[in-house]
């Protein structure tokens, strides 16, 4: 894993003793709350309903064992005893006191955290697929690029106040799994046909109140070019994005209002001005940063485990773990574990100090020292040998960590909604909960197969509904929670936005909505292995339409 | 409407309440019930005083209803403010209740 060079350090301790300054003053009332406001959210720090908020960067989601021991130490002294994962690979606290806040900086500082670049209009936290250096359809590993990246946007004196936020996310495998196509920027690492690696690369993605898919600007991207290009990306992007307007300020909102060919246009003809050799990424670095990367040395293994198939056969539940929660890995004997952190009723993203300690401990004696943050709100040790995972399972179902639901229907993504965050409009973790425990992790999970429901509390869009197979999003009529639900949305490859079945649903009845939409996909699919997003593009809207809405007026389905 | 005048400790973040002898508390019960705008208006003068002094940020009044003793916000989010996240029912101030 990346470690720190000097000047990483030495950049992280001087902004540490700025803010710690900063809010010195703050508190002492040198400072006014809107001169240090900006100082604030340069450094992950945020207020909510209740308390302030910590954004802590879990660069390209991975994570080492001391790290995860620090963030629940972190939780567990300065917090409630637990943290929350988000959609964009950070780990937020919900309870810090501001003047906490630079002692617990100080201690992210010693294993090499920060809360630099998740807030502000700054190129944010790069994020990755979760199965980086593990997934048996890789390509090649996208951190090396994706921390190349970091290093080079970190405080980039020119990208630092940009017209609004920036995201960037990396995929090295063709299934993505990291929603590329609704980033700012989305490179996926692909193979040209003479077997060179460069990027395809997609501009212009996004969720929020105008969500929109990215455009592929390049097929072929060679890896030396990614700063350049991203920087005339970038520049396009900073000269000519709106300031006017903080609603059309994003670069999706560019390429639309310019149009997607004059975009590529102004685009190449700023990379081509600008193709300086300065820019260029040396081999020679490629391999120093990759270095960093290198995938633990695996003993060998039998691809067929005597110890799982055993288990296995005498033990329901851990045959049902074994087949839902872990993915191929391209080392043969080995799997990629999601552990999912969606208890059935559970607050989806949520893990006490303990279950951090535990996976901390898991991932130093069966998992190479490695740890992952999904995008999707669980954690990845991503390479178990398949023989550990009995004693795995075993250590993980005393914890309350051994849902089997990866992928399933609550499997579910969720943003804090109104229980915590003051722009929300709805509550939004509950109704995962009540989702989750109408249809659980059981047979019926199993036979209704992967589905994605994702779930944001208001327009911005946080928990990523827009792309979910169903999104729900939590609005506000009136006075009264309502809830309008998309259906068909997808954030990989295959990338849609979902259609808006019709008026929305309330607090009360939502859950039954989704039933009626899973019922009556359940009723017309194909076959079972259909599963719902394909059976949702093969027959449309007007099927769930009639369910969900006819019903109510009296008629007979 | 009655309103209520809540904030932010700047320390620590934790919503507060405004009370009739202008202190700062944190369980709603205790805070002072302002009848009308004329009231709200008055009492926000006051406030600026606390906001230049640096005790609070975010201050704004919001709507109760008053039954007898009983002070109860009227938006779905002031009531989560002034109990704390519906989902833990341990953390926050219905913790104290
Ligand atoms: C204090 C809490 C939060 C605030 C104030 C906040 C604010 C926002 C805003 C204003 C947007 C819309 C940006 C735009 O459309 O230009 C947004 C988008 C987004 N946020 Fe949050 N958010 C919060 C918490 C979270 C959490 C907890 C997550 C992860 C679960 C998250 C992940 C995202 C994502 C993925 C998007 C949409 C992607 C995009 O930028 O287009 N945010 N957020
Ligand atoms: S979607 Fe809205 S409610 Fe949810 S976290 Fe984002 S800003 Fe808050």
């Amino acid at each position: 894993m990346y470690r720190y060079d000097e000047f990483d350090a030495a950049f992280v301790a001087d902004r540490l003793n700025q803010f710690s300054d900063q809010v010195q003053r703050r508190l002492s009332g040198e400072l006014t709350e809107e001169q240090f406001r900006i100082h604030r959210l340069m450094n992950g720090v945020y207020l909510q309903l209740h308390a302030y908020m910590l954004r802590i960067a879990i660069p390209y989601g991975t994570l080492s064992p001391r790290q995860l021991r620090k963030l629940a130490h972190i939780a567990r002294r300065y917090d409630k005893g637990f943290g929350h994962f988000t959609t964009r690979q950070n780990i937020q606290f919900n309870w810090p006191a501001l003047k906490d806040i630079p002692e617990i900086l100080g201690e992210l500082a010693s294993v090499e955290m920060h809360a630099i670049q998740t807030s502000g209009n700054c190129i944010r936290n790069v994020t990755a697929d979760h199965f980086a250096g593990a997934a048996a359809d890789e390509i090649e590993d996208p951190r090396p690029y994706a921390e190349i990246l970091r290093q080079w946007s970190s405080i980039h004196p020119e990208f630092t106040y940009l017209p609004r936020k920036f995201k960037l996310a990396l995929s090295g495998s063709p299934h993505d799994r990291a929603a590329i196509q609704v980033h700012d920027i989305g490179y996926q690492l692909v193979k040209n046909d003479k077997g060179e690696t460069g990027f395809a690369v997609y501009v212009g993605g996004g969720l929020g109140r105008t969500p929109m898919v990215g455009h592929k600007i390049r097929d072929f991207l060679p890896t030396k070019d990614l700063l350049a290009y991203t920087q005339a990306i970038v520049r396009v992007y900073n000269l000519e994005g709106r300031r006017d307007n903080k609603y059309k300020a994003r670069i999706k909102i560019l390429v639309h209002e310019k149009g997607f060919e004059a975009m590529r246009a102004a685009v190449e003809a700023e990379f081509e001005a600008d193709k300086s050799e300065l820019l260029a990424l040396p081999q020679s670095e490629v391999e120093r940063i990759s270095a960093y990367f290198a995938p633990p040395a695996l003993p060998e293994r039998a691809a067929q485990s005597q110890a799982l198939e055993t288990r296995r056969a005498s033990d329901h539940a851990f045959a049902a773990f074994v087949d839902v929660n872990v993915s191929k890995h391209r080392q043969a004997g080995y799997g990629l574990l999601t552990i999912s952190l969606k208890p059935i009723g559970g607050i989806p993203g949520d893990a006490t100090a303990e279950q951090m300690e535990l996976v901390a401990e898991l991932a130093e004696k069966f998992g190479h020292d490695e740890i992952r943050v999904s995008h999707e709100q669980n954690l990845v040790l991503p390479h178990v040998a398949l023989d550990d995972l009995p004693a795995v399972y075993d250590a993980l179902a005393a914890q309350g960590l051994a849902t089997a639901n990866a992928g399933l229907i609550s499997d579910i993504i969720s943003c804090p909604g109104m229980d915590y965050c003051s722009l929300a409009t709805a509550r939004s973790i509950p109704v995962a909960q009540r989702i989750s425990e109408r249809f659980a992790d059981g047979p019926r999970a199993k036979d209704i197969g992967g589905m994605k429901i994702k779930i944001s509390g208001c327009i911005n869009a946080c928990g990523h509904h827009h792309v979910g197979h169903i999104g729900i999003l939590g609005l506000e009529r009136k006075g009264v929670e309502t809830y309008q639900l998309t259906l068909g949305g997808s954030g990989d490859e295959s990338c849609t936005l979902g259609d808006i079945t019709g008026p929305g649903f309330s607090y009360e009845d939502v859950v039954d909505a989704i039933e009626t939409v899973v019922d009556t996909y359940i009723g017309l699919r194909s076959t079972p292995d259909e599963d719902f997003l394909s059976a949702y593009r093969r027959v449309g809207m007007a099927p769930f339409k009639k369910a969900l809405y006819e019903r109510d007026s009296g008629s007979e389905i | 409407m009655s309103q209520v005048i809540s904030a932010n400790r700047l320390s620590d973040g934790i919503v507060v309440f405004r009370a009739s002898n202008g202190a700062w508390v944190e369980q709603l019960r205790d805070a002072e019930i302002l009848p009308d705008s004329v009231a709200v208006k008055a009492a926000l003068d006051l406030v600026e005083l606390d906001i230049k002094a640096n005790h609070v940020i975010e201050v704004a009044a919001f709507d109760v209803a008053v039954k007898g003793d009983h002070v109860e916000p009227v938006h779905l989010r002031d009531k989560i403010r002034a109990k704390g996240p519906t989902i833990h029912p341990g953390h926050g101030k219905q913790a104290a209740l």
